[in-house]
């Protein structure tokens, strides 16, 4: 009973840009983000310059081209969202369907709209990948925090992490009692267990309890914490600079990403 | 786990950065706020509370059960956490939780994070204390108060949230907003009630084997008056939009328009420089190809030199 959401994406390498900066790749992936947020729809030009840009990295990064385009069809179940925008632009018309008393429209804006929408939302989950895909979550804590992100939160969200995988593993654990003690018919179709509601509510039990184990634990990790001087301070280590080569990296690169969206405005 | 991936995220590339900036810059003030009022009204005992009750919401979101024919319902916590902790805490938690399925996990991207972090932190979490303390008022102490009230404030908050959602995508220009208000609204009318049974069940059991852990999240004086008055104020706000929206297809990207932020968002080189072309590269067409040239060249450049090191390093590995 594994469960894939729940591993953590960093994988060691030896690559180039595992040994990048956290601040250097974090500031690059929002960039190439930005980039492809602020490229107008229809830039193909542009869209295949960031898509080379994107493979180059994946291939930098030595995560495996494989890897990375499997993960990145993760965000594809929300291009629906954008589906209706196929048929309501105005547009030279492409295809009629008849849908029930409905006729649709495919037009050619509304075809451009949509691959233009998918394409962008397709390349910024490649550059997310690769950025978790090369940078182990406490650096990630180094980026949020010389983004002047408060130390409180920080430190919130570094805990969440630590016990994130213990407390995956209770819920499985939960969920693997419930099918220890549930029946499974052999014939499909053949309806066992309580109505929905009733599911629902054991489910919630399983989530109150969850809950009920986190309260303890949290006491018992305070206590911990209080044993070992904790007095209420957020207390880290000073943040080392960026060295300089890296810099000038980030200034270079961002350079281009601005370079390319300007030709996606300009061919 | 097909359904692991919410409809309530959303991905990079979906929102036009007008909208994806102006609600990191709500959510910024709206999370600065919290953290402010949770730095001055709870102890040190919070922090690691608030960290492992994050990871607990984060996990939570595994706990599902089928409801029919492979779709199941899982929970977003939103409400949970602001009945037991108390919204400032609660949007601190959720911030916590979506910023780290956005960052680690790709679940809703980086620069729509800051809509996110909006529709599910903020939106669900003033959403759901309003609507639970409201209703909590209203049936006073009778004993199924709690449990009745907590389903209400979590199927609220999904709803409203997916309102949110829907209005964000519709001013993007990503969908016309009376498609994307009727089928978010409808999806999650039905995703809420899976929500709304969870949190229900999870009240009753918490109520049957620790009562006090309930109480805990209880309003106090007027501190809590602000966001009680936000998630009406929202509420009500999404309430009249919705509608509106969905009747006047148009009309959102009309006033987007008329107040000139979807031409700044869309176009703002366009204006500068109209219809210029770079010298040399007159056709479409060609700068097509010249890109696709140039991108096959970078990535071909890189593939090469990262086998050579590959290769150096393998033999440097043989010879030592």
């Amino acid at each position: 009973m594994t469960h894939a959401h729940f591993l953590d994406p960093y994988r060691p390498r030896a690559s180039l840009i595992h040994a990048l900066d956290p601040r250097v790749k974090f500031l690059l992936a929002v960039g190439f983000i930005l980039a492809a947020a602020l490229t107008p729809p229809a830039a193909w030009a542009a869209y295949i310059l960031l898509a080379a840009l994107a493979l180059a990295a994946t291939v930098l990064s030595e995560l495996g081209v494989g890897y990375v385009l499997r993960r990145s069809g993760l965000a594809l179940p929300f291009v629906l969202a954008a589906f209706p925008v196929l048929f309501t632009l105005d547009g030279a018309a492409l295809l009629h369907f008849r849908l029930g008393p409905l006729v649709l429209t495919l037009s050619d804006a509304g075809l451009v709209r949509f691959v233009s929408i998918a394409l962008k939302s397709w390349l910024s989950v490649q550059a997310a990948i690769v950025l978790a895909g090369t940078t182990p979550f406490p650096e990630l804590l180094l980026a949020m925090r010389s983004l002047r992100i408060p130390r409180l939160l920080v430190a919130i969200i570094g805990l969440m992490w630590r016990y994130l995988f213990v407390l995956a593993d209770e819920a499985l654990r939960l969920m693997r009692a419930r099918a220890a003690r549930s029946a499974a018919a052999a014939e499909p179709g053949r309806r066992v267990g309580g109505t929905v509601a009733w599911r629902a509510r054991v489910t919630g039990g399983m989530a109150g309890n969850l809950f009920l184990r986190s309260f303890d634990r949290a006491d018992r990790i305070y206590n911990a914490m209080a044993a070992r001087g904790y007095d209420g301070e957020v207390r880290m280590l000073p943040i080392p600079r960026v060295p300089l080569g890296q810099r000038v990296l980030v200034g270079l690169a961002l350079a281009g990403l601005a370079l390319v969206v300007l030709l996606g405005y300009l061919l | 786990m097909f359904l692991s991936v919410q409809p309530m995220h959303i991905p990079d590339g979906f929102l036009s950065v007008a909208v994806s900036v102006l609600l990191w810059l709500l959510s910024v003030a709206a999370i600065a706020y919290a953290l402010q009022r949770v730095n001055r009204e709870l102890g040190e005992r919070q922090v690691p509370l608030m960290g492992v009750l994050a990871a607990c919401i984060f996990a939570g979101q595994m706990l599902n059960f089928s409801v029919t024919g492979g779709t199941s319902g899982h929970l977003m916590g939103a409400a949970i956490a602001t009945i037991l902790l108390g919204p400032w805490a609660a949007i601190i938690v959720m911030t916590a939780v979506v910023s780290v399925q956005a960052l680690i996990f790709q679940d809703g991207g980086l620069l729509a994070l800051g809509a996110n972090l909006f529709n599910m932190g903020v939106i669900g979490v003033t959403v759901s204390y309003f609507a639970y303390h409201t209703l909590r008022r209203l049936t006073g102490d009778k004993p199924w108060s709690i449990i009745v009230s907590g389903f209400v404030a979590a199927w609220l908050s999904i709803f409203i949230a997916s309102l949110a959602v829907a209005l964000q995508l519709a001013v993007s220009g990503t969908s016309p907003a009376n498609v994307a208000v009727a089928a978010m609204g409808g999806v999650h009318a039905l995703i809420g009630i899976g929500e709304g049974l969870i949190t229900a069940g999870a009240l009753a059991f918490l109520l049957a084997t620790r009562r006090d852990l309930v109480g805990a999240g209880a309003p106090r004086g007027e501190s809590s008056r602000t966001v009680w008055l936000g998630g009406l104020a929202i509420a009500a706000l999404l309430a009249v939009l919705a509608p509106l929206a969905s009747a006047h297809p148009d009309g959102l990207e009309w006033v987007a328009e008329q107040s000139g932020f979807l031409d700044r968002a869309q176009g703002p080189l366009y204006n500068i420089i109209p219809d210029y072309l770079l010298p040399g590269v007159s056709n479409e067409a060609l700068s097509t190809i010249l890109a696709g040239i140039i991108g096959l060249l970078i990535v071909a450049g890189v593939t090469l030199a990262v086998g050579q090191s590959r290769r150096r390093r393998a033999s440097e590995g043989e010879t030592k």
